[in-house]
């Protein structure tokens, strides 16, 4: 598609730091973190990219480094056509990245939520608080080292708390018996089980490290 | 010799006496998350000058469940039944969004008939959604007519669903790779009996409301939305074309066969209240011409992918009786559909507005990620800024327009 070539010929002469990503649909490019909020708004001010769909941010695995890639989707209303644009975050325990809330209002929420699920910070964003768990809440459930079936954590509400002493439980069935994992793998390992078996209902679950 | 006459400044005076005198004190008022007219579990966290709201924060998650969390640990099939859970209120449209999604990353295209199919039920769930939206709406504004009116008709169209998939509300309808089953014999015929029917109930519907003086003053006017902050709030679906922005997927980047099919998309002019509404209801008089000219040119032969054998699971009969496809059956209910690795974005033009998934795969028959992109999530960001200045009545009336649901937003 020339469209395609085009803007990633475009975003490359004028960012030489841009690299073309592998992408089964719509054109995509790398950018190191510092360039993509003048990136962003080229593609908007000059391809027309006016309407930011998306951002998001993917966790590679604990060992992975750079651990964190945030992804920004942008769709023209006038040409309709898709970008996605991808930066590595800087940090693999506290991942940072810079806000498009100054192109977009649309953005706030967007990272709130990345914020939120993936612990990925917004550098400049004028509000970043959790939006989908509560405040205060501990831990950023999206990150591949955080259980599928939960972590026991106080209840939000404190006051109910201390006088139930009641807590957010894990799941029961360790998040499911059906559970699968990704990648490719032998019939064996792909086979849809408990996610952590060191316990069940009528074993007793370890102590966490923490 | 004229003297200049200076008036005597009461303006200012009637104001520092206000100020003095009639002080008035900001109150913070929670409405939801249990509002009626919340539609869900939604918390406004509004700051009221007597009746004039100054600050609304939107409070989100009482409905969050971690479906991302959840699509990243089982099979793509497996993830049928969560779509359903989304936007609930159009399980067949989430089904069909989200096969289509899967499919990009297989690079794998369905049939015909498989399409059509997807096409027609895609359209139903529109007009099932829009009308509890449009039955709802008249309950926000004090019409209760509109509700009963809406209901009828959204039965019926259950029971087509029911006939179809098995099941009134969580349909789980699609597979990767086609449909859970083939029409059954003579639904389609009462698809289009449902259609002839149903125009006459619509006109006489929107007709209680559209021209309804106490309806226009409830909507006309209020809750503006400009073009250009309907764009930057990312807005999508009948919120964006309300505010004069013709986008729609369906017309403008064609899935499913979209294509092949006459329709128009209706754009609002001012943005307010009684656009989005007025967008609705003529898409579901749009939906049905889509689905008669389905109906009409519906295309005969195979409703699943037949070559994709180790992405549609074989048919039953076939199963017990073959060797292979014994195997294949087993392969693709344990490890799941195989997919290659890559990223993949995909948006459907649902009901209420372009509902995304976003799949990263490493191979295999399970997600790496997959973030799902809800309109309704987007849509709901822009009430900070549209619930500035408006009175808390007006509150209720522009977050019936909006047509949201929680199920989708929190995910």
């Amino acid at each position: 598609m020339t469209a395609t070539a085009d803007v990633t010929a475009a975003l490359q002469s004028k960012f030489p730091r841009v690299t073309p990503r592998p992408s089964g649909d719509h054109p995509a490019v790398n950018l190191p973190p510092s360039e993509v909020v003048a990136a962003l708004k080229y593609l908007r001010d000059e391809f027309a990219y006016d309407l930011l769909v998306d951002i998001t941010a993917v966790d590679w695995g604990v060992e992975a480094s750079p651990r964190f890639t945030v992804i920004w989707h942008l769709l023209s209303t006038t040409r309709h056509e898709y970008v996605r644009v991808a930066a590595d975050c800087a940090g693999d325990t506290e991942p940072v990245a810079p806000t498009a809330t100054g192109l977009w209002p649309a953005a706030d929420w967007h990272e709130r939520e990345t914020y939120d699920l993936l612990g990925v910070k917004f550098e400049n964003h004028p509000d970043l608080r959790r939006i989908l768990m509560w405040e205060g809440y501990p831990y950023h459930p999206l990150r591949k080292d955080f259980p599928l079936a939960g972590i026991d954590v106080p209840l939000p509400d404190i006051e109910v708390a201390d006088i139930t002493g009641a807590s957010v439980k894990p799941a029961p069935m360790m998040g499911g018996p059906f559970v699968a994992s990704s990648g490719e793998m032998n019939l064996t390992e792909a086979e849809p089980r408990a996610k952590d078996e060191s316990w069940t209902e009528r074993k007793e679950k370890p102590a966490d490290e923490q | 010799m004229a003297t200049e006459f200076a008036f005597p400044d009461n303006a200012s005076k009637i104001e520092a006496a206000a100020s003095q005198e009639f002080q008035t004190e900001k109150m913070s008022l929670a409405m939801g998350p249990s509002h009626p007219s919340t539609h869900g579990v939604l918390r406004l966290q509004l700051e009221l000058d007597g009746e004039i709201v100054t600050r609304c924060d939107p409070m989100l998650g009482y409905l969050h469940r971690g479906d991302e969390k959840i699509a990243e640990n089982m099979t793509y099939n497996q993830f049928v039944p969560y779509t359903d859970r989304l936007d609930y209120l159009a399980p067949l449209a989430n089904n069909v969004a989200y096969a289509i999604a899967v499919e990009k990353l297989a690079k794998l295209e369905v049939p015909a008939r498989c399409q059509a199919i997807r096409v027609i039920v895609s359209e139903l769930a529109r007009i099932s959604a829009h009308l509890l939206g449009l039955g709802a709406y008249g309950i926000d504004v004090g019409a209760w007519a509109v509700f009963l009116y809406a209901f009828e008709e959204r039965e019926k169209l259950y029971r087509l669903f029911e006939e179809l998939t098995g099941a009134r509300f969580t349909t789980s309808y699609t597979r990767i790779g086609g449909v859970a089953r083939d029409v059954p014999e003579g639904w389609t015929g009462r698809v289009d009996a449902f259609c002839e029917q149903f125009l006459p109930i619509l006109e006489e519907t929107l007709s209680l409301l559209t021209r309804n003086k106490i309806f226009q003053d409830r909507t006309a006017g209020v809750g503006i939305i400009s073009k250009e902050d309907a764009i930057a709030y990312g807005l999508t679906g009948p919120n964006l074309r309300g505010s004069g922005v013709g986008l729609d997927l369906r017309k403008d980047r064609p899935y499913s066969g979209y294509e092949q099919y006459e329709f128009d998309v209706p754009v609002g002019n001012n943005g307010d209240c009684l656009d989005r509404y007025l967008c609705r209801g003529e898409e579901m008089r749009q939906s049905v011409r889509i689905i008669r000219q389905a109906i009409k040119k519906f295309p005969s032969g195979a409703w699943y992918a037949e070559e994709a054998k180790k992405i549609f699971a074989p048919q039953k009969a076939k199963v017990l009786t073959s060797m292979e496809e014994l195997i294949n059956n087993f392969m693709i209910v344990t490890e799941g559909p195989q997919m290659p690795a890559g990223e993949v974005y995909f948006e459907a033009e649902n009901p209420k507005g372009a509902l995304g998934f976003f799949i990263v795969s490493k191979g295999g028959g399970v997600p790496w990620r997959m973030k799902i992109r809800s309109p309704s999530f987007c849509n709901l960001s822009i009430l900070p800024k549209v619930c500035k200045g408006p009175l808390v009545a007006d509150v209720v009336s522009i977050l019936g327009s909006l047509d949201f649901v929680m199920g989708e937003c929190d995910r």
